[in-house]
């Protein structure tokens, strides 16, 4: 009987040991990022053929060119191309992913909400590269016939416009959802209070729940552009692979994520430099994603305790 | 005394055509939300009308049975279905166990101290990580293993190890002299390392939906269990687990149909885009449906980039479909209501 106590106590602490190192492992997997990715992006960094500064303040990105220089590795044309896009997709996306909130939360029935709010939702699941093809097989080619044959503006093929609307698209539900949860954590007190003044529905909403809402908008804000920052098919597949500076969502761009995967398909060799260089990217990808999550977590705790 | 019961008058009958224009604002308002809702709708069924339209007469058995062809006539993406199956139901066994545990582990066994806020946060940042840095970290930690075994290695030089001719090096022998237990380090652009770059993609989403289903057991019946003088583990593994399951697999499921359309963590982790034979083990190389629909969109041709694509897009959205079939069968079949 003793033994068995025994063996018991034992079986149960090796368990519970087993289990916390399945908890711990989700440490271990932000640890192996930040590894992996930092200490080739050093590496990197360390070579002759680059520099720190150049590669943060160049506006030239030839890493494939023949002649390997600091001047050809300047990620400034990444990170506007990122940044365009993912700000032109967030203004899209947040007007509309605000508005079906507002109209889900305080005008639609139980049943009509039970219904939108899962139809939404598939847009989120819908993968990226069914994106990126609707964006050249349909967003694109309406574009042209806007822009060339109607206004006479020249349009190329891959442009940043596409891959804008794709990603708007993708990320409504993310902002919907986020949005909802801002409008419905407003208390209840505050809109009878206004209904008792004698406003209106549009009034309520516009100069009561939304300015208490507003941090929890704006963290999904943030978080709609960090998502689209960190999206890669459909903008690889629509926005093309042109670094460039420019501020022009009719040219084609190349974001960061898109020259990793070009550099992937292209085989490069693990040491050499355009292996090393799309960790340099990825970990200033991360960066930003990281630094934009943060923020809107900040913000989104903040709300949550006013009103608790 | 007249004058001000005239300015009240006045002043009531403003109020009066002011109600009704801020009324009518209201409604444009509601016209204007609706609009935006609607936009959404619109998009979700004009992008499966184009596909379908552009993709269905391409819908032939030749996409199950046939590998990529020079003539789009007779290409399938037969290899890319194998493999897609293949990494998902790996990934699934490797992530079930993990996840599961963690999530044991968060709700079940840790106290509330610094260490466990920290796990917590953690996994929700981890949840917001962009894909295609799950690729790379793969890529370094499985493809590669940072280079432990290339030749000029710290681990090869010191023990002196037997590894391959190539500029890669890499060590190969059977486990315990059986052939079945074959093993090769690093992963490289295996099988294997798909799914183990994939399984720590959907890990914190894993863990997350698990600890709902953990959550939503009524305590009571701990405490039963208690009473009678089971033990911890025996409590969880006998009432705890068994009432969570439907919930966890369901999360598991649904984790699975996202990771099933990931492209960038596989392409970035060295999956091929071009693989016309069928995978034996796991150390085999592969390639999954969205890499071939992503190669079919880059080909020249229009037959390709139009229409092949959109067949596949089509075979990929129905097994979408129906793992999130799968999921609610799940839910709704096994789930016990309290």
């Amino acid at each position: 009987m003793k033994t068995r106590k025994r063996t018991r106590f034992y079986s149960e602490k090796f368990i519970s040991a087993i289990l916390f190192a399945c908890g711990i492992f989700s440490v271990l997997i932000t640890i192996g990022i930040i590894f992996s990715l930092f200490s080739e992006a050093v590496q990197f960094f360390l070579r002759p053929e680059v520099s720190l500064l150049k590669f943060f303040t160049g506006t030239t990105w030839r890493p494939l060119a023949s002649k390997v220089s600091p001047d050809n590795f300047g990620v400034l044309p990444l990170i506007t191309g990122t940044v365009m896009i993912a700000l032109i997709s967030a203004s899209i996306a947040v007007p509309l992913g605000l508005g079906s909130a507002i109209f889900l939360s305080e005008y639609a029935s139980e049943r009509l909400r039970s219904v939108l709010k899962p139809l939404t939702e598939i847009l989120a699941g819908i993968p990226s590269v069914v994106y990126g093809y609707f964006a050249i097989s349909f967003i694109t080619p309406l574009i042209q016939t806007i822009f060339e044959t109607w206004l006479g503006i020249d349009v190329s093929f891959f442009n940043a416009l596409s891959a804008s609307i794709v990603l708007a698209v993708m990320i409504i539900p993310t902002v919907a959802s986020i949005s909802e949860d801002a409008i419905r954590s407003v208390p209840q007190s505050l809109r009878a209070g206004a209904y008792s003044l004698g406003a209106t529905r549009f009034e309520v909403i516009t100069k009561v729940i939304l300015p208490a809402a507003l941090s929890g908008i704006l963290a999904a804000f943030i978080l709609a552009i960090s998502r689209a920052v960190g999206e890669t098919m459909a903008v690889t597949i629509a926005a093309g692979a042109t670094p460039r500076v420019t501020f022009n969502p009719l040219e084609s761009v190349q974001t960061m994520t898109a020259f990793i995967v070009q550099v992937s398909f292209g085989d490069a060799p693990s040491g050499s430099i355009n292996g090393q260089s799309i960790f340099a990217v990825g970990a200033t990808l991360f960066l930003m994603t990281f630094i934009m999550n943060v923020i809107s977590d900040l913000i989104m705790n903040k709300f949550r305790e006013v009103y608790e | 005394m007249i004058a001000k019961e005239i300015e009240i008058k006045t002043e009531s009958v403003e109020m009066n055509t002011d109600i009704k224009h801020r009324k009518r604002i209201g409604k444009l308002f509601l016209i204007l939300i609706i609009i935006a809702t609607l936009i959404g709708l619109v998009m979700l069924t004009v992008l499966l009308v184009d596909i379908a339209v552009k993709g269905a007469d391409w819908l032939s058995p030749q996409l199950f049975t046939n590998y990529h062809s020079r003539k789009p006539e007779k290409a399938g993406m037969k290899s890319a279905i194998v493999g897609s199956i293949i990494v998902m139901g790996l990934t699934g066994l490797f992530s079930f166990p993990i996840g599961v545990g963690a999530a044991l582990y968060l709700e079940e066994y840790a106290e509330k101290n610094l260490l466990t806020r920290f796990i917590n946060i953690n996994i929700n940042n981890l949840a917001g990580v962009p894909s295609i840095v799950y690729g790379m970290l793969g890529l370094v930690v499985f493809g590669r293993m940072f280079g432990a075994f290339s030749a000029d290695s710290w681990l090869v030089t010191t023990f002196n190890l037997p590894i391959g001719e190539t500029a890669l090096g890499g060590l190969e022998f059977d486990l315990f002299g059986l052939s079945f237990l074959h093993l090769k380090f690093p992963f490289g652009r295996s099988l294997l390392a798909g799914a183990l770059t994939m399984t720590l993609l959907i890990l914190p989403v894993v863990i997350i939906s698990s600890r709902e289903a953990i959550r939503a057991v009524p305590n009571s019946i701990r405490l039963a269990s208690y009473g009678l003088g089971a033990t911890k583990w025996q409590t969880i593994s006998r009432q705890v687990l068994p009432i969570a399951m439907p919930g966890i697999l369901t999360g598991i499921i649904l984790a699975l149909s996202r990771a099933i359309g990931e492209t960038a963590p596989l392409i970035i982790m060295g999956a091929f885009t071009y693989v016309p034979f069928l995978p034996e083990s796991v150390w085999d190389q592969f390639t999954v449906m969205p890499i071939q629909i992503y190669n079919w969109i880059t080909l020249p041709q229009e037959d390709y980039r139009i229409h092949l694509a959109a067949a596949g897009i089509l075979v990929l959205l129905a097994v979408l479909l129906s793992f999130n079939a799968i999921a609610v069968f799940v839910r709704k079949k096994l789930e016990i209501k309290w």
